[in-house]
């Protein structure tokens, strides 16, 4: 009972990885930009909400009202200053921009908020569980988190598919040349895009804070699990993001079953397995094409 | 006649090498222009020039009156340039509708709208959610000649249409292109093959090593000093 305790507790923890992830996938899908620092972008969404509730008393859910629009002109306007002209000298350039964003972020953030943890307050939901059975209760957070997550992806998915915005981000993606020739403005697609992702981030950072504890060391922590999601899903698909946190979820929730010290280690784990496995496919593919050249 | 679109001393250079050399030529409104040349004569580089895909390094683009030289091709396409890029460059993962539907981006309302584009191309009504990868090459370019009809141009850009078409689907397009010409739309073409270039078109502007050699009217143009002119052979030894 232990073991399905751990696979459902792990499920719902890919809920908040797909969360987090959903951007970083789709600036990678549409940019080729891998956003280094969006696991900071997502603490700062956690720090305003904190700084909200510290200077109003509203809620924590309250304070997303305005964060997340807040969070929409922050990403427009890293696109149009910083990252546009970085992915104009290269693929490498928004690399290094962007690191050095994370580590300028979690450096105001420590002059601003001192190194201490700091938490948001949940709610009545934060505390909530449906107990199944004595080893097995769901917390009501964790669902929510889940049920947000497949909200926002399928959302997401719904204005890639159906809408003009999707339609040119999809063909900028694509082409942004040819799409540039039928009048799409590349650069304000790829902002648009940047300003979605930061505000989804800014929403995934939210939940953190309200999960547990935050620092400002922690972007880089986060990165790391919405970078292992991305990549065990599949570069590119929005709900492999999901597929790949709910995986990266429950691993680390067995690798926790088996010693509670291994917790992040079984992601890890996980994540390796796959880039090898790929890798390996790779290479066996590359070397059929060979031997049928030769 | 005024003048739509007016080149003035051109320039256009791939790095090192420079593709069009102080190139000039007008187009009038409702004209259809064709250009002739050997491959790397630097045709599809001004045609990509005038349409903003590429910077020209000297030289003026007046469209409509107004100086374009240095305004971002999507505002272009906004004021009424399209391009049919030659290879089509449809975007493979959108379906036909789609890729139609990109070009609204254009912000430029008329008479063409998907339905019309599927009415004048009916092989594509059937195709409308198919994906563009999995078109033929004759559909490809039916479908990309469409979504640069979407846009509304007022000039319509067309770089080697006919190009990996077996003839009977070339047959097909040109078809489809009478009717724009018919229709008043002033349009700039680079053709390889000669003869239809010479019957489609109201003038026809040879060039050769990225400079205009010849220029003159349906009528007045012989097909050996077309021809003379493509090789680069002085008119006199033509003779």
């Amino acid at each position: 009972m232990t073991w399905v305790a751990a696979v459902v507790h792990g499920i719902l923890l890919g809920g908040y990885y797909a969360l987090l992830a959903a951007g970083l996938a789709l600036m990678f899908g549409v940019m080729r930009i891998i956003n280094l620092a969006h696991g900071s972008l997502a603490l700062v969404g956690a720090y305003m909400a904190f700084l909200l509730v510290e200077h109003t008393g509203w809620s924590t859910y309250l304070t997303l009202l305005p964060v997340l629009p807040g969070a929409l002109i922050v990403g427009y306007l890293l696109q149009r200053t910083m990252l546009e002209r970085s992915l104009r000298a290269g693929q490498l350039v928004p690399l290094l921009t962007t690191f050095g964003l994370l580590i300028v972020i979690a450096n105001l953030l420590q002059e601003f908020f001192s190194p201490d943890v700091h938490s948001l307050d949940a709610g009545r939901i934060g505390t909530a569980a449906w107990q199944i059975s004595s080893e097995l209760s769901i917390p009501w957070f964790d669902v929510l988190t889940l049920g947000i997550a497949l909200a926002v992806l399928g959302g997401l998915q719904l204005v890639l598919r159906f809408t003009q915005l999707g339609r040119e981000l999809r063909a900028t993606a694509a082409d942004a040349d040819t799409a540039e020739l039928l009048g799409v403005n590349a650069r304000a697609v790829y902002a648009r895009a940047t300003a979605i992702a930061v505000a989804v981030a800014a929403l995934a950072g939210v939940f953190y804070g309200m999960r547990s504890g935050f620092d400002p060391s922690q972007g880089g922590a986060e990165l790391l699990y919405a970078f292992e999601a991305v990549v065990i899903g599949g570069i590119g698909s929005l709900w492999g993001t999901l597929g790949g946190g709910i995986v990266l979820g429950v691993s680390q929730e067995i690798g926790a079953q088996i010693n509670p010290e291994y917790f992040a280690i079984g992601g890890h784990v996980v994540f390796l397995a796959v880039l090898v496995a790929r890798s390996a496919s790779q290479a066996s593919r590359i070397r059929y094409a060979l031997r049928r050249f030769a | 006649m005024s003048a739509l679109l007016a080149v003035e001393g051109l320039d256009v250079r791939h790095g090192l090498l420079q593709a069009v050399r102080e190139v000039s030529l007008d187009v009038a409104e409702g004209e259809t222009l064709a250009l002739v040349g050997a491959n790397g004569a630097g045709k599809s580089t001004l045609l990509r020039a005038i349409a903003g895909a590429h910077r020209p390094a000297a030289g003026r683009i007046v469209f409509a009156g107004r100086d374009i030289t240095r305004m971002p091709a999507h505002r272009r396409a906004r004021a009424g340039i399209a391009l049919v890029p030659e290879g089509r460059r449809l975007f493979p993962e959108l379906t036909v509708e789609e890729n139609l539907r990109v070009a609204t981006a254009s912000r430029r309302p008329g008479p063409w709208t998907v339905e019309e584009v599927l009415e004048a191309f009916p092989l594509l009504e059937p195709l409308r959610r198919k994906r563009a990868a999995s078109l033929s090459g004759g559909e490809q370019q039916a479908t990309a000649i469409g979504r640069a009809l979407m846009t509304n141009p007022r000039l319509l850009l067309l770089d080697e249409v006919s190009l990996g078409l077996a003839p009977v689907v070339v047959e097909g397009v040109y078809r489809s292109l009478a009717t724009l010409i018919e229709s008043g739309t002033t349009i700039i073409l680079v053709e390889q093959d000669l003869a239809r270039a010479m019957r489609v078109a109201d003038r026809v502007i040879c060039m050769l090593e990225g400079r205009v050699v010849l220029e003159g009217l349906r009528g007045q143009l012989t097909r050996e000093q077309v021809t003379g002119a493509y090789f680069g052979l002085r008119q006199g030894a033509t003779a």
